[in-house]
């Protein structure tokens, strides 16, 4: 295609910049205002398009591939309730940066504002929740506008992008001349990557100056790619480093200086570590609430370093005493090259009673729970998981304990892995988002963690699972209960339980069988391997796995709302160990 | 604090939206807002009066900067700037007394009259806002027909400007 314009129609000038941008997945649904697009598809193979079963899905998957792959997921909805139901989706790739494009089909240009049938305004009802988003209304400029929005979605702080195109602009008569624009220019956008050197430099001397240090990363680190300066960083210095809910897999889960994640459901030692510590690195997360607790009680003792590509970001919940606006990936770099050149004057007693303090803290076992339960423990079933996957899954997950259980008891130890919606918290999430990573990675075991609640909020992609042979293993912890709901109105309203019952659920092994994959229901824990076992061995088939277990199960340790990092609330097993390891003097 | 913001914007449709969600969405104030095409038509300026806490002005000025539309942004309130703002006062005239009353406390505040009928005055006015405001407890409420205010613009003092 290089350096000759061809000329060619709205619609399959989307197509061929779909393929020169390198897209290779459409995450889409049909319908009136895009009938143009979905002709000029069904004329190539090069982009290949996956009929989901509903808008939210299609928005679902391609986030799920993104977040698998590192390259946008892309999209194609109609107008109307297309859009409307596309727009969960989206809030759910805005609120975790996810680089997104959602091309939405609007009604012919001539009646836009009309109340035309499927008309709404997509631009205007998107708008709160994506990076940025065009309506097209010169076919000249379609090619240029999707340029921009490639760009927009996957660089600085990526996000998704909305592009509205009217009906007329696809037309299949009007042709004009197509030239992949191989660079776009936009003076009111420009991403900076590179931190000041000075301010890093900075850092790198309050860092070690540090007693008690500590490291905090997100979901930056995995998005920029910067897995490897990260663990280069951390091992340098061998500082404890604590992970978000994002960030999981950027440090290795199974390494010891990686002392859990931290925030409301983080481990013991990784909270208290955060509350003691006197320096405080954080790079790639952004203070979010469910990390902090209450902020007039976060972090007391501590000078804040904060690393970010979005300056807003930087002193919004929590002032940085050393904001560093740039590339996680470019400041650890730079980091590194420092600490390589300069003579490491850490003070090693410090950080040798440092850790002891965390091991004290770890040999709490926060995350303990009852293995000789006749009931399935939840956590068990991660942890078989875990061993029968060798630990090297793909995990999406929904909202809620399940949520929780599956980023406590899978260490991830690489970046990407873990897929699951952090921000937003949207059930209905995991089951299309593995969709998505098994189309992306056929080969690999992909597996959906959730409950009875969130899978029925997106089942309808279990016909698309089907359809396009993404078997994928979905391992429902059904416990009857919107769990950690249940678990609120137990610890906040008296056990006063309201509407979290789930009754006159489906038979799901008999719905996963209507749906034409593999049902296998588990209740007793002696089953539980086995059926695991049997799950993966099926490598072609989407298989079910609803497994019964322990109802009134809770997540520990739990910040409470208005609470610090040393104010957990701890489980009953913590409580009996904490005693029996007396005269620690540790408060919880 | 009060603070004056003045902003380069891409001149299309839905800039204005994006610049007076954000504000909404995210609960910052807003006292008034002006915009108008400038000499080069792809771009419109736009003031924004705001008000806030430093770290809630930080983030305004760091959120307005994020958004694609926003091509360059200066908060003028950081330096030496000229605000002024215009109003059209429709007011009762009524009688001879009335009339030179009206005519007298115009002059008075360099006000022009503008459009004129057997009962009432139409005044033009321009200058900071808290002297629009004297103006108007000056003219008395009851005698006042309508007010139309352009909420206020900003520029620096000296060589310094917000240009491209």
């Amino acid at each position: 295609m290089s350096g000759v314009s061809v000329e060619l129609s709205g619609s399959e000038i989307i197509i061929q910049f779909l393929k020169d941008e390198g897209v290779k997945h459409l995450f889409g649904y049909p319908g009136g205002a895009v009938l143009h697009i979905y002709d000029a598809l069904q004329k190539q193979d090069d982009v290949m398009h996956v009929l989901v079963r509903h808008e939210q899905g299609a928005t679902h998957a391609a986030d799920g591939y993104a977040r698998a792959t590192g390259k946008p997921g892309v999209c194609l909805v109609t107008s109307g309730p297309g859009a409307t139901n596309a727009v969960t989706g989206i809030a759910t790739a805005y609120m975790d940066s996810i680089p997104m494009v959602v091309l939405t089909g609007q009604v012919p240009s001539h009646v836009i504002g009309c109340d035309a049938f499927q008309e709404v305004d997509a631009v205007g009802i998107s708008r709160p929740c994506v990076k940025h988003n065009f309506l097209v209304k010169d076919l000249n400029k379609l090619a240029e506008t999707l340029k921009k929005a490639f760009y927009v979605a996957t660089s600085g702080r990526p996000g998704p992008v909305v592009v509205d195109i009217p009906k007329d602009i696809t037309a299949p008569h009007i042709k004009v001349p197509y030239l992949y624009p191989e660079k776009i220019n936009m003076r009111s956008y420009n991403p900076n990557f590179k931190g000041h050197p000075r301010q890093i430099k900075r850092a790198v001397g309050l860092l070690l100056s540090a007693k008690r240090p500590m490291i905090y990363t997100g979901g930056g680190i995995i998005l920029d790619d910067a897995s490897a300066e990260l663990r280069q960083f951390v091992r340098k210095l061998g500082f404890p480093i604590t992970q978000t809910l994002m960030g999981l897999g950027a440090f290795p889960g199974t390494d010891p200086q990686f002392i859990g994640m931290l925030g409301m459901h983080g481990t013991y030692e990784a909270n208290l570590a955060m509350h003691e510590c006197d320096v405080l690195i954080c790079i790639g997360a952004r203070f979010d609430d469910r990390i902090t607790g209450v902020t007039s009680k976060f972090c007391p003792y501590a000078q804040i370093i904060h690393v970010d590509i979005d300056p807003a970001s930087i002193s919004k919940t929590i002032n940085a005493d050393v904001p560093i606006v740039g590339g996680a990936r470019q400041v650890l770099a730079e980091m590194n090259k420092i600490l390589d050149n300069t003579e490491l004057s850490i003070d090693q007693t410090a950080l040798e009673a440092w850790w002891q303090r965390i091991k004290s803290w770890q040999e709490e076992e926060s995350f303990a729970y009852d293995r000789n339960s006749d009931l399935i423990q939840p956590q068990a079933v991660v942890e078989e998981l875990y061993q029968v996957t060798n630990g090297e899954a793909y995990i999406t997950s929904d909202v809620g304990q399940h949520q929780m259980f599956a980023a406590q008891f899978y260490p991830f130890d690489e970046p990407r892995r873990w897929i699951n919606s952090g921000g937003l918290g949207t059930m209905g999430f995991g089951l299309p988002a593995a969709m998505g990573v098994k189309l992306a990675f056929p080969d690999k075991d992909v597996a959906c963690i959730t409950g009875e609640g969130s899978i029925q909020m997106c089942i309808q992609e279990l016909a698309t699972c089907l359809q396009y042979d993404t078997a994928v293993k979905i391992i429902n912890l059904n416990n009857r209960y919107l769990g950690m709901v249940r678990q609120w109105q137990e610890f906040f309203y008296e056990k006063r339980y309201s509407h979290v019952n789930m009754d006159s659920l489906p038979d799901f092994v008999k719905l996963a069988e209507a749906y034409g994959h593999v049902g296998i229901r588990v209740d007793k824990p002696a089953d539980l391997h086995d059926a695991m076992k049997e799950a993966f061995k099926l490598k072609s088939r989407t298989v079910f796995l609803d497994i019964i277990t322990d109802r009134e199960a809770n997540v520990y340790p739990m910040i409470s709302a208005g609470k610090a990092h040393n104010e957990m609330d701890i489980s009953p097993l913590q409580q009996q160990k904490q005693a029996s390891l007396k005269g620690r003097g540790e408060k919880v | 604090m009060r603070h004056i913001v003045s902003l380069l914007v891409e001149n299309e449709a839905g800039a204005l939206s994006r610049i007076s969600g954000l504000f909404s969405a995210r609960g910052y104030n807003i006292e008034s807002l002006t915009v108008a095409e400038t000499e080069d038509s792809t771009l419109s300026r736009m003031t924004i009066i705001t008000s806030g806490s430093d770290r809630i002005i930080e983030q305004i000025n760091k959120q307005l900067n994020k958004l694609v539309d926003v091509v360059k942004l200066q908060d003028m309130t950081e330096g030496n700037f000229i605000e002024r703002e215009m109003m059209f006062v429709k007011v009762k005239a009524e009688g001879e007394s009335q009339r030179a009353e009206v005519k007298r406390l115009s002059d008075i505040f360099r006000a022009r009259i503008i459009d004129v009928t057997d009962t009432t005055f139409c005044i033009e006015l321009t200058g900071s806002g808290e002297k629009l405001d004297a103006y108007i407890r000056a003219m008395h409420e009851n005698n006042i027909v309508e007010v139309v205010r352009s909420g206020s613009m900003g520029i620096l003092r000296g060589e310094k400007a917000l240009t491209l």
